[in-house]
Order: C-alpha cells, then sequence, then structure tokens
C-alpha cells in the first residue's frame, strides 16, 4: 500500500517538476572567456541526460555551476527542487557528484573514504555502516574494502567513485566524463552499471561525454553542446532522424583531398568530408548513389578500395550542426 | 555549530589517518629534532661561556628552542596537503556536499597542532634525556606544549591560505624556505637576547617564534608564570589572524574557481 501510494507520487511529481531546470546560464571567467554562453534546457526526473561535446565546449563548466562549485555570470538554474544561487546547500543536499578527477582520498580505504562522504552529506549516524556496506557490494568493492585506494586499479577507482556520489541517495547524479581514460572493458562494465541504476531507482543523472557511442548507448536524451552553446537536443534517435539521407564512407587514400572536389560536383551529394584516406559524403539515397559516385571517382582516375554505406550516426549529427567534425579520440 | 563540530571531527580523523599511513613522515618525526638536538647541542656548547650568555647549560637552553623550531617548520608546510586535495579533486568533491566550509580549514588547522603537540613530547623528553630539567614540572611541560600547539595552528594556517591564493607548490617552498630560518634565527632559539645585535633583538621582538621561544624557556624554569600566560594568549591571537586570513584565502579561492 505504501508502496502503491509512492508510485502515485512519483508519477505525480514527474509530471509536475523537472529535476533539473537551466535558464539561460552562462558563465565568463575572470580572463575574458566565455565557457558557457546562455544554456537553457530541462532535464526530466529519472532521465539519463547526456552533454555531448569536444574539450573546452564547456560542458564541465556548466555541471561546476549545476552543483554550486562555480558561480554564474549569467542565467540561473534549479536542481531537484532548489536554486542554485539561493539554496546551495539544498542543492548539495539533494545531489551526487562524480568529477572527472577522481576525488577519492587516496590513502584511506574504500570503506573510509564512503564513510566519510556520508558524514559530509548528512547520513544519520545510525545508518552509515549499513549503507556503506550495501554500496560497496553494489559496486563489487567488498574484497578491496579494507584496502588503501592508491591500490586500485582504475576501474576500482571509477567504481568507488560512483558508489561515493551515490551514498546520500540523491535525486540527482553528476557524471563529469565518467570513462574519460579507461580500458573498453571498464567502460561497458560502467554503462551497465548506470543503466542498473536507472532501472534500480527513478535517479535523474546528467552526464558529460565526449564519446559518442556512449552518449548514443546510456542516454535517454542529449544534448550537443559546442563553444558554450546548445546546438541541438533531442533523444539519438530523433537527433539522427533530423539527418536527410545516408553515409558513404569511400577509402581512396593519398588521393583523398581530389576525391572530396570531385564528389562534391556530384549530383545528390549533400555534404562531403575528407576524414585521413577516406571521403565521406552524405546522400539522399546511399543504395543509388554509391555506384555513380565510386564511377565518378574512378573515371577521373581515384581508385577506390572499399566502400562502406551506414545510416547517419551521432558523429554526423554533430558534423552537420556544428560544420566541423568530433576532434582526435573522440572521432570513434 | 553541530554541524561544524562534528564535520571538524571527522575530517581531523581523516588527517591524522593519513599521517600515521606514511611511514617516512613517523621517522623523520622522530629523527629530525633528536639529530638537533644532538648536533647542535654539541654544536654551540660552549656558548654558554660567552660572558653574559645567562644559562648554565647550554641542552638546557637549546631543548625548548628546538621544539618552537620543530613547531614552527612542521607546521609551516601544512598548505602542501590541502594542494594535494585541490589536484586530486577531493576538494572539489567534498565542496559539492553541504560539509561546513570553516570545518575544512579547523581540522586542518588542529592537524598541524596535534602533529606538533606529538613531536614537542617526543623533544622533550629526549632533551631530558640529554641532561635538560624542567623544574617548572608537568605545568612547565604543558605550557610548552601548548605554546607550540598554538604557534603550529598559526603557521599551518598562513600555509594553508597561501596555498589555496597561490595554488602551486613551487610557491609555498620558496615561500618557507624564504621566511622559516630567519623566523628562527631572529629569536632567542640559538642565542641568548643579551647577545643579539640591537636591530635584530627589535625584529625578535615581533615574532610569533620568539614570543614562544622565551616563553616556553620561562615555563621550563617554572619563574614568571604571569608572563607564560602573557604570551599564550598572544600566540592564540596570532593563531586566530592566522585562520581569519586562511578563511579569507578560502572564500576567495571559492569565488574564483
Amino acid at each position: 500500500m505504501i508502496a502503491k501510494a509512492r508510485e502515485i507520487t512519483f508519477t505525480i511529481m514527474d509530471a509536475i517538476v523537472d529535476a533539473i531546470v537551466i535558464e539561460n546560464l552562462s558563465k565568463t571567467y575572470a580572463n575574458g572567456v566565455k565557457a558557457v554562453d546562455g544554456v537553457t534546457l530541462k532535464i526530466k526526473q529519472g532521465e539519463i541526460f547526456g552533454l555531448l561535446g569536444p574539450n573546452g565546449a564547456g560542458k564541465s563548466t556548466t555541471v561546476r555551476m549545476l552543483t554550486t562549485l562555480t558561480a554564474p555570470s549569467g542565467g540561473g538554474a534549479q536542481v531537484a527542487g532548489c536554486d542554485i544561487a539561493r539554496d546551495p546547500s539544498g542543492v548539495r543536499a539533494r545531489i551526487g557528484y562524480v568529477a572527472q578527477a577522481s576525488g577519492v582520498d587516496k590513502w584511506a580505504t574504500g570503506r573510509e573514504n564512503l564513510a566519510l562522504q556520508a558524514r559530509l552529506m548528512r547520513v544519520p549516524s545510525a545508518e552509515v555502516e549499513s549503507r556503506v556496506t550495501r554500496l560497496l557490494q553494489w559496486v563489487r568493492l567488498e574484497e578491496a574494502a579494507q584496502r588503501i585506494v592508491k591500490t586500485y586499479s582504475g576501474g576500482m577507482k571509477r567504481r568507488l567513485d560512483l558508489a561515493m556520489g551515490l551514498v546520500n541517495d540523491p535525486g540527482v547524479l553528476f557524471l563529469d566524463e565518467p570513462t574519460t581514460g579507461l580500458d573498453p572493458e571498464t567502460r561497458a562494465a560502467l554503462w551497465s552499471d548506470l543503466i542498473r541504476l536507472r532501472k534500480e531507482r527513478n535517479l535523474t543523472v546528467l552526464i558529460t561525454t565526449h564519446y559518442l557511442d556512449e552518449a548514443d548507448r546510456l542516454c535517454d536524451r542529449l544534448a550537443i553542446i559546442d563553444k558554450g552553446k546548445v546546438v541541438v537536443e533531442g533523444t539519438p534517435a530523433e537527433l539522427k532522424a533530423l539527418i536527410r539521407g545516408d553515409t558513404v564512407s569511400l577509402e581512396v587514400g593519398e588521393e583523398a583531398p581530389r576525391a572530396v572536389d570531385l564528389l562534391r560536383s556530384v549530383a545528390g551529394v549533400l555534404q562531403t568530408l575528407q576524414d585521413g584516406a577516406t571521403v565521406i559524403a552524405r546522400v539522399e539515397q546511399g543504395a543509388t548513389a554509391l555506384p555513380v559516385l565510386i564511377t565518378a571517382l574512378e573515371k577521373s582516375g581515384v581508385a577506390v578500395r572499399s566502400a562502406t554505406l551506414g545510416r547517419p550516426s551521432l558523429d554526423d549529427v554533430y558534423m552537420h550542426h556544428t560544420g566541423h567534425r568530433f576532434t582526435g579520440e573522440a572521432a570513434k | 555549530m553541530n554541524a561544524f563540530l562534528s564535520d571538524t571531527r571527522h575530517l581531523l580523523i581523516r588527517h591524522l589517518r593519513t599521517t600515521i599511513r606514511i611511514p617516512i613522515w613517523i621517522a623523520v618525526t622522530i629523527i629530525q629534532p633528536v639529530i638537533w638536538l644532538t648536533l647542535y647541542g654539541q654544536l654551540f656548547r660552549r656558548v654558554v661561556e660567552i660572558p653574559g650568555f645567562g644559562a648554565a647549560s647550554y641542552i638546557q637552553f637549546l631543548t625548548p628552542g628546538v621544539v618552537i623550531m620543530t613547531a614552527l617548520f612542521g607546521s609551516a608546510w601544512a598548505g602542501m596537503g590541502i594542494l594535494e586535495d585541490l589536484t586530486d579533486g577531493v576538494m572539489d568533491r567534498m565542496l559539492a556536499t553541504p560539509v561546513s566550509r570553516a570545518a575544512l580549514i579547523t581540522a586542518r588547522v588542529l592537524h598541524a597542532s596535534v602533529t606538533v603537540t606529538a613531536q614537542s613530547i617526543i623533544i622533550l623528553l629526549f632533551g631530558m634525556a640529554l641532561g635538560a630539567r624542567i623544574p617548572g614540572g608537568l605545568p612547565g611541560f604543558a605550557a610548552i606544549l601548548l605554546m607550540g600547539a598554538l604557534l603550529g595552528a598559526g603557521f599551518s594556517a598562513l600555509s594553508n591560505g597561501l596555498a589555496l591564493v597561490t595554488r602551486r607548490e613551487e610557491t609555498l617552498i620558496a615561500v618557507i624556505n624564504f621566511f622559516g630560518l630567519p623566523l628562527t634565527f631572529m629569536s632567542t632559539a640559538f642565542m641568548a637576547a643579551d647577545l643579539m645585535p640591537g636591530w635584530i633583538r627589535r625584529i625578535a621582538g615581533a615574532n610569533p617564534v620568539n614570543w614562544a621561544v622565551d616563553a616556553s624557556r620561562q615555563a621550563m624554569l617554572g619563574g614568571n608564570w604571569s608572563e607564560v600566560v602573557k604570551t599564550c594568549l598572544m600566540l592564540l591571537g596570532f593563531a586566530l589572524v592566522s585562520v581569519w586570513i586562511s578563511t579569507q584565502a578560502f572564500r576567495a579561492y571559492r569565488r574564483s574557481s
């Protein structure tokens, strides 16, 4: 009966309250750098929301403002029902924050780290022990619980970080680049932990990432952020549907720059781009355009070594809206 | 207030735990004062023979000096700990919780006082083993510990404040190297006041290290208690002003991040 009542409350809350409301949030640093430039977003209770963008896009600064670590220079936000400027303590008590830098005390054990965090988060004394034990089990660190964190692997440290962020049973969890620098296996494990988390609790997660596949796999909705501004927002499927046509990738070796010029003049090609030894063309109809494109290139003496045809990826969405491609390791 | 006290307690436990888990720290803490006492005790043994020095045994004269000098150097490095927390993201993680902001500084200052007190006890006991006597008895012993702790609180607060403002290890190291030895030598830690040049004696009058050394010597002898009490109050004032400065630095740090 109580469970039922709680369920009803949740549905009512869902209908009324957004977990995070951001209005025209801006940050200009003392040195004149405009890191965040008028971000407006609404994030629903129980949603995994992604802020996707390259390094320096303003993702971390946005999160630092929402977690009360940095004061905004314009605009405002409500997090878990509290205003970040008027009631920062209210915000702090209701959120979990896992920063890019680990933030665990390397000279303390996993258990000691969690217990201190629980105290600072005002968890009632009587509950600290049991809650810490439960979280250690949840992140599979029971066996390492009495070891000093300095001896932990990167993945173990990240799992402890996640547990630290959950110690106060927060309504909103902020994860700033949680998988940067992790090996693929550890990343996958963290993803499944996050999906498990959403299933078990009605938790809102705001995650920043520069990994496109991560945003695609994890997020219910996402916003692409570039140079401090939200470029576009929606579900990964919606965003991809906004992009017309298909993507054709042709491997042409050293001739790539010339191939880009050649393809630009072919009818039906919407956009072209060079990516190393490969040229990428966005076309209306991939299946019919493929032979046309290959013929056009071969006729001008550019040999095509391989060709692939794909539906638009978030990479294409990003390119479409920002006019440039994800750089470096973030590309794939 | 409740939250402040409870946060301070838990953070202090964290700092103390970290300290005892770094074995090299414990080794240096014990060995260094032993070296000071034996080395300087031997090196300057005959200065008591200088007419007008006014003390019969140099180890008797030196022991309170080494206690206070160790309190100074033990606490001046406190800022390194806060820098480590800034780099590791520990500070950000804590600032995103409702933790009392004042407790974050207070716990560090108390931690310096506790470690300085532990060091002072070791030095006093070793000094006694080498022949120093404490006619002031237990009150004298306790007063020396108190003065070391207050001086340590003050310098650790200043060190934390400097670390928060500059956020660079190099700056902290440079400043400590620049001020550490002059503060020690412009006091009566190694040389009797009567034998100092007049201008050094005047500077020493404004030097909290010198207040603590002089009054520790008084407390050791157990004669001039009113002077000891007065110095304790002056050192308390020094500690409070320093803590105030470091909280201002902390506020500036949070505003600028």
